[in-house]
């Protein structure tokens, strides 16, 4: 199987690669969701990000990618390690790589939610749960190519995870609930058919991407696309740096995100930047705010200022605006229509 | 043929000198057989890496004796595995082998054809049939080199790495293999008119494949040949970053068949024609022969880096390069080019006749398998008996064993253990889908402003109606007949570029409406969905169905119709949009037990609040 194409040499598409950043910066900002033509990268630049991301700190043994600092509360009901350390046992800590899972299409409900365990049932005679991809997507990154093409039955049990963060089997006499808990990233072409609004919902930040017109960066794709094919580890190794470096920062940003101050002024530009648009609700005024925050991580800066706001307001609102379909803008030109309205042209 | 100054595009891609007899003159003719055979060598030499060929062509002698080429060409030992159109998830991509499993008292996987292709090629049938979601799944297995299977207790990840021979018997321009399909397949190539006489032999023997292949990895481009190609892309309009790529893989095939590790001017003019040419959406504006000093200002169509980078280029041999590929695939693109713009006006016209589009509609989709899910059978749903005994089957060891601990041993046990968990319903992908057609009467009677308020509810049901995945299809009439204006669609963004700009005028074929709308109703149930129908007309018919004035005949051709569509038993909202009541339209809403509307002023809102409603009486 082919080795991933690294992210730092992905030409363009900034935006779709900031907004990945961002939620490896602040998982809490919620999913991303790139729409796009065919051919732009989208899953490229999805797969590419699991290299950068930092390690984390999981339970040994623990089949959820269990919280060592949350061990109590996030283990399931079969998870053998939780009950050894019940009684008395030392947990033992371990560094994993945040799981960045791959959820394709024609999956079946029982792998996605986890079912019994075939092995055993057949070999031993015994039931075990054997979890599916939501608990191996936990604490990490479920992504869905042509998620608009995904079945509906999926969706549903999608749906209804991603908003309780939670993941419970009821089936063959056990009864399992784990944590679940992930960044749900998904990418599809609108073309192909739309998404439903609820899973759109679920979605922190939204990006369009588009193929690049300029043959200078075209050049640059398809040359960079050709070596890469050509000789995987070559390239890898020349851009082994340029990843070092951005995998550094997503750690720094990491540690920094917390303390960076969010001054009222910018909170109350944020709140009439929304009202402005009409956005239902506080959690676009969130996500604005959370992503501002985790891109001046990023930019190694204390404090959100509007320039910040400014980069995120497209992707963090686009999928929010109430639907105008008498409206031809695109949602991308309303946003950044009121963004002038609010915070004036750039200087 | 302009030449200077002018970047104004140009939709059609047709100069405005530029005609196709003036191409004709000079245009390097291509024996159709001789293209067709090289591309079979190079899919030979590199199946995964070229994607593969869409092959446009029905069955018949011709198809047959290139396919049988491909097999020769391909070594002996490379797979090459035929994908009915109906395959199942199971057998394209794998997943549990019961028969295997039972017999081994273990998990035993299955390999999907993806994977037994591996290191061949597939051969997709009817391809213009495949649906989106088959089309994403094969694209991620292509762009992966591998299939990632989750399904039924199995979890794998398994390398291959496959050409693709998409063989489309699609007969008018409405049907195609799907844009995804196309996207990654660097051959389009048509087989079609080619009679028994045109077929000849390969060109290639199967050793100078093998040659070929064990040359392919040490072939090397120059850099300024990959810009020339991208430019070249670039100026015919092709958008898709695939297909420069493909050019390049495709120039480096030829020049590994040609047994030169070294890509050359004739590799890459031939990748052009082959690979950018059935792509390209206009025609370069490039003077055939420049003049020296004029050819730096005509350059790309997209004005960007417009002097500074050219001049930079001082290199003489550079300039020609892009030009001379430029040239030889423009001589491949006029007749592609013109015949599908012909193709597509051609549409709009038969559109017109209804009973074709209709059979063809209904042959898309017909009995498609949808599979089954775990669910109650009790709900109303129909249990997939054989889905059910196979989940069921694995289990059974596991159970006997459970239940011999507590059953009564003088009572023998069901001979299989059946729990609710194993119960499989059918699934109906699209029983409780509605899909609601819209007829318009776009005639000069009904004045242009009803179909602006149509359009509008249109594009209002679409919006409300994502979270019900319903699906909404618009059928206009006017002049001589009835046009399919949006077959059903959920997508938005395809419903507002169809819907923008359709024009309004000329008699009332009303009976071809009608019956443009009980064609597609009936197609739509055929598929498993629930159509209900809305008419938008004043009730004042002047043209028959043969599409002759006379209002007499055409009146009582919209009675028939009007009677027709009575008989499928769909649901029908008439909505009288004459600016007052008409008895006419009242009673030919009578005739199709349609519910009646006047609604004198129509606004889009209102309508889209009686759509609705209309739908669910049907649903229920």
């Amino acid at each position: 199987m082919a080795m991933a194409f690294p992210f730092s040499a992905i030409v363009g598409q900034d935006e779709m690669k900031l907004a990945l950043l961002i939620a490896a910066v602040d998982q809490g900002v919620g999913g991303v969701m790139v729409f796009g033509d065919r051919g732009t990268g989208k899953s490229t630049a999805v797969r590419a990000l699991a290299a950068l991301l930092p390690p984390m700190s999981v339970v040994k043994g623990c089949r959820f990618n269990g919280d060592p600092k949350r061990h109590q509360d996030s283990c399931a009901t079969t998870c053998d390690i939780q009950g050894k350390i019940a009684d008395g046992a030392p947990m033992e800590t371990e560094d994993a790589a945040v799981p960045v899972v791959d959820l394709p299409l024609g999956a079946t409900e029982d792998r996605v939610v986890g079912a019994l365990d075939l092995e055993r049932a057949l070999t031993q005679g015994e039931k075990a749960f054997e979890p599916g991809l939501l608990a191996r997507a936990h604490r990490g990154f479920l992504y869905i190519d042509e998620v608009n093409l995904l079945e509906d039955h999926l969706v549903d049990l999608l749906l209804d995870v991603a908003a309780s963060g939670e993941n419970v089997v009821e089936r063959e006499g056990l009864s399992v609930r784990h944590p679940a808990k992930f960044v749900l990233v998904g990418s599809g072409n609108p073309e192909e058919g739309e998404l439903r609004p609820q899973l759109l919902d679920r979605f922190g930040l939204a990006v369009e991407v588009t193929t690049p017109k300029e043959l200078e960066t075209r050049v640059s794709v398809v040359r960079r696309r050709d070596a890469f094919e050509r000789d995987p580890a070559g390239f890898l190794a020349t851009w082994q740096q340029a990843e070092a470096g951005e995998a550094q920062r997503i750690r720094e940003a990491r540690d920094r995100v917390q303390d960076v101050e969010v001054p009222d002024d910018v909170l109350n530009t944020v709140a009439k930047l929304c009202m402005t648009l009409g956005t239902d609700g506080l959690r676009g005024e969130l996500t604005v705010i959370r992503a501002a925050r985790a891109l001046a991580a990023l930019e190694g800066d204390v404090e959100v200022d509007e320039g910040h706001v400014r980069k995120v307001a497209s992707m963090a609102l686009r999928h929010r605006l109430r639907r105008d379909p008498l409206d031809e803008s695109g949602s991308t030109v309303r946003v950044e229509r009121a963004v002038v309205e609010v915070l004036g042209e750039v200087a | 043929m302009e030449i200077l100054g002018s970047f104004a595009p140009d939709p059609a891609g047709l100069g405005p000198g530029q005609t196709p007899a003036d191409e004709a003159g000079d245009r390097p003719v291509h024996d159709p057989w001789t293209d067709a055979a090289l591309v079979a060598a190079m899919v030979a030499v590199d199946p995964a890496g070229l994607g593969g060929v869409m092959l446009k062509a029905l069955p018949g002698p011709a198809r047959d004796a290139w396919l049988e080429m491909l097999r020769a060409l391909l070594p002996a030992e490379a797979p090459l595995r035929r994908v009915p159109l109906h395959v199942t998830d199971e057998r394209l991509l794998g997943g549990l082998d019961l028969a295997a499993t039972l017999h081994a008292g273990r998990p035993v996987a299955e390999k999907g054809l993806l994977v037994e292709a591996d290191g061949g090629v597939i051969v997709l049938a009817m391809a213009e049939r495949l649906t989106q979601a088959f089309a994403a799944k094969l694209g991620m297995a292509v762009d992966h080199g591998a299939v990632r299977v989750e399904r039924d207790g199995i979890a794998a990840l398994t390398p291959t790495r496959f050409g693709v021979v998409a063989l489309d018997e699609s007969v008018g321009p409405d049907e195609g293999p799907p844009d995804a399909l196309m996207d990654r397949l660097a051959f389009h190539m048509e087989l079609e008119g080619l009679r028994q006489r045109d077929i000849g032999e390969a060109l290639h023997e199967a050793d100078e494949i093998r040659a070929a292949r064990e040359l392919l990895a040490s072939v090397t481009i120059e850099d300024k040949a990959l810009e020339a190609l991208c430019g070249a892309a670039l100026s015919m309009g092709v958008a898709s970053l695939r297909a420069p790529l493909f050019a390049l893989r495709v120039a480096r095939a030829a020049a590994a068949l040609d047994r030169r590790t070294a890509v050359e001017q004739d590799d890459l003019t031939l990748a052009a024609r082959l690979v950018l040419a059935p792509r390209a959406t206009r025609i370069p504006e490039m003077p055939p022969p420049p003049p020296p000093e004029e050819d730096e200002q005509d350059e790309e169509e997209p004005p960007p880096p417009p002097d500074e980078g050219e001049e930079e280029r001082q290199d003489e041999d550079d300039k020609p390069l892009e030009d001379q590929i430029v040239d030889a695939a423009q001589a491949a693109i006029p007749a592609n080019l013109l015949a599908r713009l012909m193709a597509a006006a051609d549409r709009k016209r038969r559109q017109g006749i209804l009973g074709r589009s209709g059979e063809q509609r209904k042959a898309l989709t017909r009995g498609r398998p949808i599979g089954s899910r775990r669910g109650d059978p009790r709900a109303g749903a129909r249990l997939a008996l054989i889905d059910t005994l196979r989940s069921a089957a694995p289990w059974q060891p596991l159970r006997r064993a459970e239940m011999a601990q507590w059953a009564d041993p003088d009572r023998p046990l069901p001979r299989v253990l059946v729990r609710k968990d194993d119960f499989r319903i059918t699934r109906f992908k699209k029983r409780s889908q509605a899909v609601i057609i819209f007829a318009v009467d776009a005639s000069g009677s009904s004045a242009i402003a009803r179909l602006g308020e149509a359009k509008g509810a249109i594009e209002l049901l679409l919006a409300d109606c994502y979270a019900r995945r319903d699906q909404v299809a618009l059928i206009a009439f006017r002049g001589k007949g009835a046009e399919t204006l949006l077959p059903p669609t959920r997508s938005l963004a395809r419903a507002k570029k169809r819907l923008a700009g359709f024009p309004g005028g000329g008699g009332t074929p009303l009976a071809a409406g009608i019956e443009a709308a009980h064609i597609m109703a009936e197609v739509a149930r055929t598929r498993g969905e629930t159509p209900s129908v809305v008419i938008l007309t004043d009730g004042r018919a002047n043209v028959t169905l043969e599409g002759i004035g006379g209002r007499a005949k055409a009146e009582e051709d919209a009675k028939a119709a009007a009677e027709g569509m009575r008989a499928i038993g769909v649901s029908v909202l008439l909505v009288d949009t004459s600016l007052r009541p008409a008895p006419k339209a009242e009673a030919l809403a009578h005739t199709m037990g349609a519910t009646y509307m006047p609604l004198p002023r129509a606004d889009a809102r209102a309508l889209s609040v009686a759509a609705r409603s209309a739908a669910q009486t049907a649903d229920s």
